[in-house]
C-alpha cells in the first residue's frame, strides 16, 4: 500500500477511475501538463490524453457549464476550479443548472459531474485563496458537498463522489494537502456518501468539524484527554446532505457539543448543525452548543489569517465551557 | 502599420417581404427545398402562430401561467427544428416552441410546463435536447460540453444552440463562443436577433455593427439572414450544420427577426415600443411572404390555405384540452427527482408536507 498524501490520493482517485472508466474525463485551467496548480492532475494527461484531461479556456463558468453538457451527454466531468474564490464565476450554472438537470426533465436528463475546488486558509495566500464559503453550496438543493480531511477519506470521497448520479462540490483543504501521508490502498474502494465519520469515541462532549479544521480539533481533543475530558470527534465530511443521525446519537451519548470551522460564523454550516441538534436533540442537551468559527469578515491578509482561524486553544477553551457550565 | 486580419459578415435573404424570390423554384428544388417543403414550412409556422395566440388568450383567463410568445419569430425557429437532424441536440433558450414542436415536443408538454407543472421538460421524441433555459445564455455553455461529447466520441452530430440579441451581451455567450472556436466544436449558435430584451433595443444592447461578428472574435465565421425569410434561413442553417458535422467547425448565424409580441405576457410593449415601428414589422412577418409566395406561384388556394387553418385550430384545441384535462401532480413531485435517491432529510420533509395536508 502506498503513503500518500491527500493530494496524491486525490489525483489517485481520477487516476483509477479514469482508467476504469472511460467516460470520465477532467477538465479545467493548468489541469493539462502543468498537472494542476497544486499538482493533482499530475500525469493524467500523459496517461489518458487531450481529449480527456482537458485544459480548458480560463473561463469558470464556461467550465461548469460545459460539465453539465458533457454529463447530460453521458460522460462524468471532473471540473477543476482552481481555487474557491474563483468559483463564483461558475455559481449560476450550478445553482441554475447542475442542481436541477434532474428535477426539471422529470429524471429525462441528468448531470453527474464533481466540481473540485481546493478552499480553506492557513497557506499564507494572496487574497481569495483561502475562504471557506461551503454554506453557500450546502445551501442549494439538488447538489451533495464533501469535503475530506484525510488521505485516505479524499480517495475514498472523491471515487464516491465521481460515481455518483448527482453533481457533487469537493472542496479539498487545501493547507492538509501535504500535512500528512497515510496508507492509502488505491483498490478503487469507494467510501460512502452522506455519512460522518467518528474519527474518535468519548462521552463527555461531542466536537464535529470537518476539512482541515480537524487537525487542531482531534489535537485539543489529545489535550482534552489529558486533563481528563474524554470527547468524542465526528469528522462531519457530507457538508450537504448532513448526517443528522451520527450526529444526534452522539449528542445523546454526550450531552454536549462544539463545532468547529473556519467559515464565518452567521449563516454557516456549523449555524445548521446547532439548529439540527437544536429541533431534534434538544432534550439530550447539557450545555449551550458553542461553535469555535471563523469571523463575520473578509478572510484577513495571510499576516492576520492565523488570528481568524480557529486554532487548539479557543477549541479547548470552548470545550472547557460547555464541561463547566 | 500593416494590416493582419480582415473580416467581413455576410447578409442573405433569398425571400423577401413582397414575397419576391431571389430564384426559382426549380433552383431551389436543386438546392434542396422543393414545393412540398414550402408548404410543409408554412403548415407548421401556421401551427406554432395558432398555438400561441392560444396559449396568449389561456393566460389571459387564467389556464396558463406568463407565457412568452414567440409571434414574428416563427420562421427562423421553424427552420432550425426542420433543418436539424433527430440526432442532433437542440439547446433552447425560452421562446423557442416552434423548434421544439418541430423535434417532437408536444403542444401538451408545453402548456404544462408554462401551466406551472414540471413534467412538460420532459420531452418525448428529441430526448437529449435540453429543456427550456430561462437564465440568458447560460445554455451556450451547455453545447459546448454536448458539442465536445460529440467531438469526442467522434460522432457526426451538431449541436444547435439559441439565443436571443440580449442574451449576445452575456458573459456565457462569449465564453462559450471562445471555446468553440478553441476546440472547433460542431456547434452552431443561433443569435434571434428580435431587437428587443424585454424593454432595451438592439441599439442599446451593443455597439457592434452585427452580432454576427461577435464570432469572429471566437475564431469562427457569423453571418447574418433574414430571420423572417425561412427559405433563407434554413439554406443557410443547412450550410452551418452540415459544415459543422463534417468537422468544419463553429458558426454563427445572427436571425434578424422582430418581436411582435410584448416580452412575455407579464409585460407592456407599449411603454417602450413605437407604435410605428411595430406597423412595420408586421409588413415584415414571416408568415405573410411565405403564403403570398404560395399563392402567387399557384402552390396553393384559398381555399386550401383554409383547410390549413382549419386542421391548425382542430391540432391546437385538442391539445389544448388534454393539457386542461391533465391529471394534477402529487405533493411528491415537489421531492422526486431532486436526486436519484432521495437523501434521508428529504424524506422527512417529504413525510412532513404530506403529513400536513
Amino acid at each position: 500500500m502506498p503513503n500518500l498524501t491527500l493530494i496524491e490520493a486525490v489525483n489517485a482517485a481520477m487516476n483509477f477511475e479514469m482508467s476504469a472508466d472511460k467516460n470520465v474525463l477532467v477538465l479545467g485551467e493548468d489541469v493539462g501538463v502543468n498537472g494542476g496548480v497544486f499538482r493533482a492532475t499530475d500525469n493524467l494527461q500523459r496517461n489518458f490524453g487531450e481529449m480527456r484531461v482537458i485544459d480548458t479556456p480560463l473561463a469558470e463558468s464556461l467550465i461548469c457549464g460545459m460539465s453539465i453538457g458533457l454529463a447530460v451527454q453521458g460522460f462524468k466531468p471532473i471540473a477543476e476550479i482552481q481555487f474557491m474564490g474563483f468559483i463564483y464565476a461558475a455559481f449560476d450554472q450550478l445553482i441554475c443548472h447542475a442542481s436541477r438537470m434532474r428535477n426539471r426533465t422529470r429524471g429525462r436528463l441528468s448531470c453527474p459531474m464533481v466540481l473540485r475546488a481546493p478552499y480553506g486558509g492557513g497557506i499564507r495566500a494572496p487574497e481569495h485563496h483561502s475562504e471557506s464559503t461551503e454554506a453557500i453550496f450546502a445551501h442549494v438543493p439538488g447538489i451533495r458537498v464533501v469535503i475530506p480531511s484525510s488521505p485516505a477519506r479524499a480517495y475514498g470521497l472523491l471515487l464516491a463522489a465521481i460515481r455518483d448520479p448527482d453533481p457533487v462540490v469537493f472542496l479539498e483543504p487545501k493547507r492538509i494537502y501535504r500535512a500528512q501521508s497515510e496508507m492509502v490502498e488505491d483498490n478503487g474502494v469507494a467510501l460512502p456518501l452522506d455519512v460522518c465519520f467518528t474519527l474518535r469515541l468519548g462521552c463527555d462532549l461531542t466536537l464535529i468539524s470537518w476539512g482541515a479544521m480537524l487537525k487542531e480539533t482531534l489535537e485539543a481533543a489529545e489535550y482534552l484527554a489529558a486533563i481528563g475530558i474524554d470527547a468524542e470527534v465526528i469528522d462531519l465530511a457530507s457538508i450537504k446532505p448532513i448526517d443528522k443521525v451520527t450526529i444526534l446519537e452522539s449528542i445523546q451519548k454526550t450531552g454536549r457539543c462544539v463545532i468547529i470551522s473556519e467559515a464565518p460564523k452567521s449563516g454557516s454550516v456549523a449555524a445548521e448543525i446547532s439548529a439540527i441538534i437544536a429541533e431534534e436533540g434538544l432534550t439530550s442537551l447539557l450545555a449551550p452548543i458553542l461553535r469555535v468559527s471563523g469571523y463575520d469578515t473578509v478572510m484577513p491578509l495571510f499576516k492576520l489569517e492565523q488570528q481568524y482561524l480557529p486554532s487548539v486553544d479557543k477549541i479547548v477553551k470552548a470545550a472547557q465551557h460547555v464541561m463547566e457550565f | 502599420m500593416k494590416t493582419i486580419a480582415t473580416f467581413s459578415v455576410k447578409y442573405s435573404q433569398s425571400l423577401n417581404p413582397a414575397a419576391e424570390l431571389n430564384t426559382s423554384l426549380e433552383q431551389l428544388a436543386t438546392a434542396g427545398i422543393h414545393s412540398s417543403d414550402l408548404l410543409d414550412f408554412y403548415q407548421s409556422m401556421l401551427l406554432i402562430r395558432t398555438f400561441d395566440t392560444k396559449a396568449i388568450a389561456l393566460q389571459r383567463t387564467g389556464r396558463l401561467g406568463t407565457y412568452p410568445s414567440c409571434l414574428g419569430q416563427e420562421a427562423i425557429s421553424t427552420a432550425i427544428g426542420k433543418t436539424m437532424h433527430a440526432e442532433d441536440v437542440f439547446i433552447p433558450g425560452y421562446r423557442d416552441a416552434a423548434t421544439l414542436i418541430c423535434r417532437g415536443t408536444t403542444m401538451q408538454q408545453i402548456l404544462l410546463y408554462w401551466g406551472g407543472d414540471e413534467r412538460g421538460m420532459n420531452f418525448t421524441g428529441n430526448n437529449q435536447d435540453l429543456p427550456y433555459n430561462v437564465p440568458i445564455a447560460s445554455q451556450c455553455c451547455h453545447s459546448i460540453g454536448i458539442a465536445y461529447a460529440f467531438k469526442l466520441r467522434r460522432e457526426p452530430r451538431v449541436a444547435v444552440v439559441v439565443c436571443g440579441d440580449g442574451g449576445t451581451s452575456e458573459g456565457d455567450f462569449y465564453e462559450s463562443l471562445n471555446a468553440a472556436g478553441t476546440w472547433q466544436l460542431p456547434v452552431v449558435f443561433v443569435v434571434i436577433n428580435n431587437q428587443w430584451a424585454i424593454s432595451v433595443p438592439r441599439s442599446k444592447q451593443s455597439g457592434c455593427t452585427t452580432l454576427a461578428q461577435k464570432a469572429i472574435a471566437g475564431g469562427f465565421s457569423g453571418e447574418q439572414v433574414d430571420g423572417n425569410d425561412i427559405i433563407g434561413c434554413h439554406l443557410q442553417l443547412t450550410k452551418a450544420i452540415e459544415n459543422a458535422r463534417a468537422g468544419n467547425g463553429p458558426h454563427l448565424i445572427e436571425a434578424i427577426t422582430y418581436r411582435l409580441s410584448d416580452h412575455t405576457t407579464a409585460d407592456d410593449a407599449s411603454r417602450y415600443r413605437d407604435a410605428d415601428d411595430l406597423q412595420q414589422a408586421w409588413r415584415e412577418e414571416p408568415l405573410l411572404r411565405l403564403r403570398n409566395l404560395l399563392l402567387n406561384h399557384q402552390l396553393i388556394s384559398e381555399s386550401q390555405l383554409e383547410a390549413i387553418q382549419s386542421q391548425c385550430n382542430e391540432e391546437v384545441e385538442a391539445c389544448v384540452a388534454e393539457y386542461l384535462a391533465y391529471p394534477p401532480q402529487p405533493n411528491s413531485a415537489i421531492f422526486e427527482y431532486m436526486y436519484q435517491q432521495m437523501p434521508c432529510g428529504l424524506k422527512q420533509q417529504l413525510s412532513e408536507l404530506e403529513t400536513q395536508r
